[in-house]
């Protein structure tokens, strides 16, 4: 055996902790989760149920933690996970998991199997079975500080557009100030509009904000390969411009993966807590709302429903405020069914959408959310995720359907009052 | 003579295996210990660790359209087992008998019939749908198989040695019983004990978030 299967296999055991080693002495194999799994829905293949995805973590865990494991070991019964595990489960564990953990909602012992395919990545990272798509997205993170190669002029290019057509200007490296704001790269090159929205809300509602010109990328293509170090990296180079900042506040951009990136995997990966607190934009916008330091003028009556980013709703807890800031500037919001922390994922989270050879897969069980958006009834979908959005737009198109994707905190600043104090 | 052996030694042993397993078990899960968790909670995780342990025995809607099978099934062979197991008359007087010294209100005749026509039911169907289920079928393994088996036989040879007119039929009942206990702590059945850690584990992790699991 290879040294780098070696050192997966020893990974995947030191994953294996108290909640993992419950989880499987708790499954039924109930099947329950493939029918909260899109993949399995759309697909019917039984081999993309969510749990049967772990199966190489549940064999070292069975050969190692239980009786009959241990035994089939002494009598040479049992099979050590082997490198064909890696390459047989490869796709599975990356092609089709977008670690939206909706199956971890349904199970009736409440296994989280999205927690344990996260874990289980760490090992297959080491073992070098990824898709090249993340690793080169990780790659260039690692080297350029984005994984689609945005470098600061980029960033400072865009700004200037910004600044130009808005008549703002956008603090950089601005020391002492409340908040300090993270994009994507995604936001930076597809969507600029965000940028100018965040700008012009900020501006109105007196806000003391900066963008560190050390650390402006949120997100973490280590968390959805699954390297710990190199997510750490990503993660720390924030951390620091924020403390250097001496800021109170990181604003985590719409992107679903680098909330939790920053927000809930970050303190862990750099081992203890920040200095600061964390917020992700939609938080900010509702709480900005809610403290009447922005107001609004009228509203749309486009009739629209919501895309529930899997990371910041059910992965992340910001719930209420997409809603409560979408009830202010929408007269026509409808929630689909399965909305909320049970909503469909677009298919493209957990480094799908940046895995080449998985759009087949995942184009097909888009079908999922073309049903969804069919049965909503309406032509407008707000969602609050660049990832999230690109990966509708390229969906809707392909099954061409006549649905605009809109970003939520761009609607807000379109219906934005001028001047409220 | 195998009679005395039944219901004396092999009781005791099976009760022993049965109690020192089951504990090994929850000690060896919990003694792994999960790494400190830094980022800043939303809100305290044991009243989700408390709520998920509740819920989770309620299936969410969208799941309930795509499993009713699997679901009404399974609850027809948990509530009906659970009716045999704590409240037929021979149980809660075994168990007065042997374990607490006090027993408690049992089921009627006609109360014992239904339950266990509705356990064997949700039994049977829960197997068949294990058969025949493609995903059931993939992820299943032989320990799924030997424990409905077992099951199963216990709660069949208990219902014929419900009469209690054959004294091999009720030796048959323990013996079974005995195995199914001596088996227990080494196999899936370990659920009826770890679910409530996994529940509690993952609605703790999910509260902390701000999410309702």
């Amino acid at each position: 055996m290879s040294d780098r299967i070696e050192q997966a296999r020893a990974e995947l055991r030191s994953q294996i902790d108290a909640k993992v080693s419950s989880y499987f002495s708790s499954c039924i194999h109930c099947g329950l989760c493939a029918e909260a799994c899109h993949f399995h829905v759309e697909t019917g293949d039984p081999r993309y149920t969510p749990i049967y995805k772990l199966e190489p973590m549940r064999k070292l865990w069975r050969s190692e933690h239980t009786l009959s494991g241990r035994f089939s070991k002494l009598l040479g019964r049992s099979t050590e996970l082997s490198e064909q595990d890696f390459a047989d489960w490869e796709e599975l564990v990356y092609d089709s998991c977008n670690l939206c953990g909706r199956c971890s909602m349904v199970c009736p012992v409440g296994i989280d199997i999205a927690y344990m395919l996260r874990k289980q990545r760490e090992a297959f990272n080491l073992s070098g079975y990824t898709p090249e798509g993340m690793r080169n997205a990780l790659q260039r993170t690692l080297t350029t500080g984005s994984p689609m190669g945005v470098t600061l002029k980029t960033l400072q290019a865009t700004l200037a557009h910004v600044e130009k057509a808005s008549g703002l200007t956008i603090p950089i490296d601005r020391q002492g100030a409340d908040f300090m704001a993270l994009f994507s790269s995604m936001e930076v090159v597809n969507f600029p509009e965000y940028i100018a929205s965040v700008a012009r809300i900020f501006d109105t509602a007196g806000v003391s904000w900066t963008i560190s010109s050390e650390a402006f990328e949120a997100t973490n293509a280590g968390i959805q390969i699954g390297s710990r170090e190199g997510a750490k990296e990503i993660v720390s180079r924030a951390v620091n411009a924020a403390e250097k900042l001496g800021v109170n506040y990181l604003i985590s951009p719409e992107c679903g993966h680098a909330y939790t990136a920053i927000r809930w995997e970050g303190p862990n990966l750099i081992g203890r807590r920040y200095r600061f607190e964390v917020i992700h934009i939609l938080e900010l916008l509702d709480q900005l709302m809610r403290e009447g330091r922005i107001r609004f003028n009228g509203k749309s009556d486009t009739p629209m429903t919501l895309h529930d980013p899997c990371q910041i709703v059910r992965r992340g807890g910001v719930i209420k405020a997409p809603r409560n800031l979408l009830h202010q500037v929408a007269s026509g919001f409808v929630e689909t069914t399965d909305h909320g922390s049970m909503n469909w994922c677009c298919g493209g989270g957990g480094g799908v959408s940046a895995n080449e050879r998985a759009e087949a897969l995942r184009l097909k069980v888009f079908g999922r959310k073309k049903k969804q958006f069919e049965e909503s009834g309406v032509d407008t979908v707000v969602t609050a995720c660049a990832n999230c959005r690109i990966v509708l737009e390229e969906g809707l198109e392909h099954y061409e359907m006549d649905t605009e994707v809109i970003g939520l905190t761009e609607l807000v600043a379109e219906y934005l009052e001028q001047g409220a104090d | 003579m195998i009679g005395d052996f039944i219901d004396g030694p092999l009781w005791y042993l099976s009760l022993t295996v049965f109690l020192l397993g089951v504990v090994w078990r929850l000690v060896a899960i919990l003694r792994v210990g999960v790494a400190p968790d830094f980022s800043t909670a939303r809100h305290g995780g044991a009243g989700g660790a408390l709520r998920t342990l509740f819920t989770r025995s309620l299936p969410r809607r969208p799941v309930f359209t795509r499993g009713k099978v699997q679901l009404i099934a399974g609850y027809m062979f948990h509530l009906g087992l659970f009716a045999l197991l704590f409240l037929a008359q021979p149980h809660v007087e075994f168990i007065s008998e042997r374990i607490t010294g006090f027993g408690w209100v049992t089921l009627p005749h006609w109360g014992f019939i239904l339950a266990a026509e509705v356990a064997f039911a949700g039994l049977l169907l829960l197997l068949l749908y294990r058969l025949m289920n493609p995903v059931t079928r993939l992820i299943s393994d032989t320990g799924d198989y030997t424990a409905s088996l077992l099951v199963f036989l216990v709660m069949l040879s208990g219902c014929l040695a419900l009469a209690q007119a054959y004294e091999g039929l009720r030796l048959l009942h323990l013996l079974l019983a005995e195995l199914l206990l001596i088996y227990f702590p080494f196999s899936t059945l370990m659920h009826a004990f770890t679910f409530a850690i996994s529940r509690g584990y993952t609605g703790a992790a999910m509260a902390r978030k701000g999410v309702n699991a």
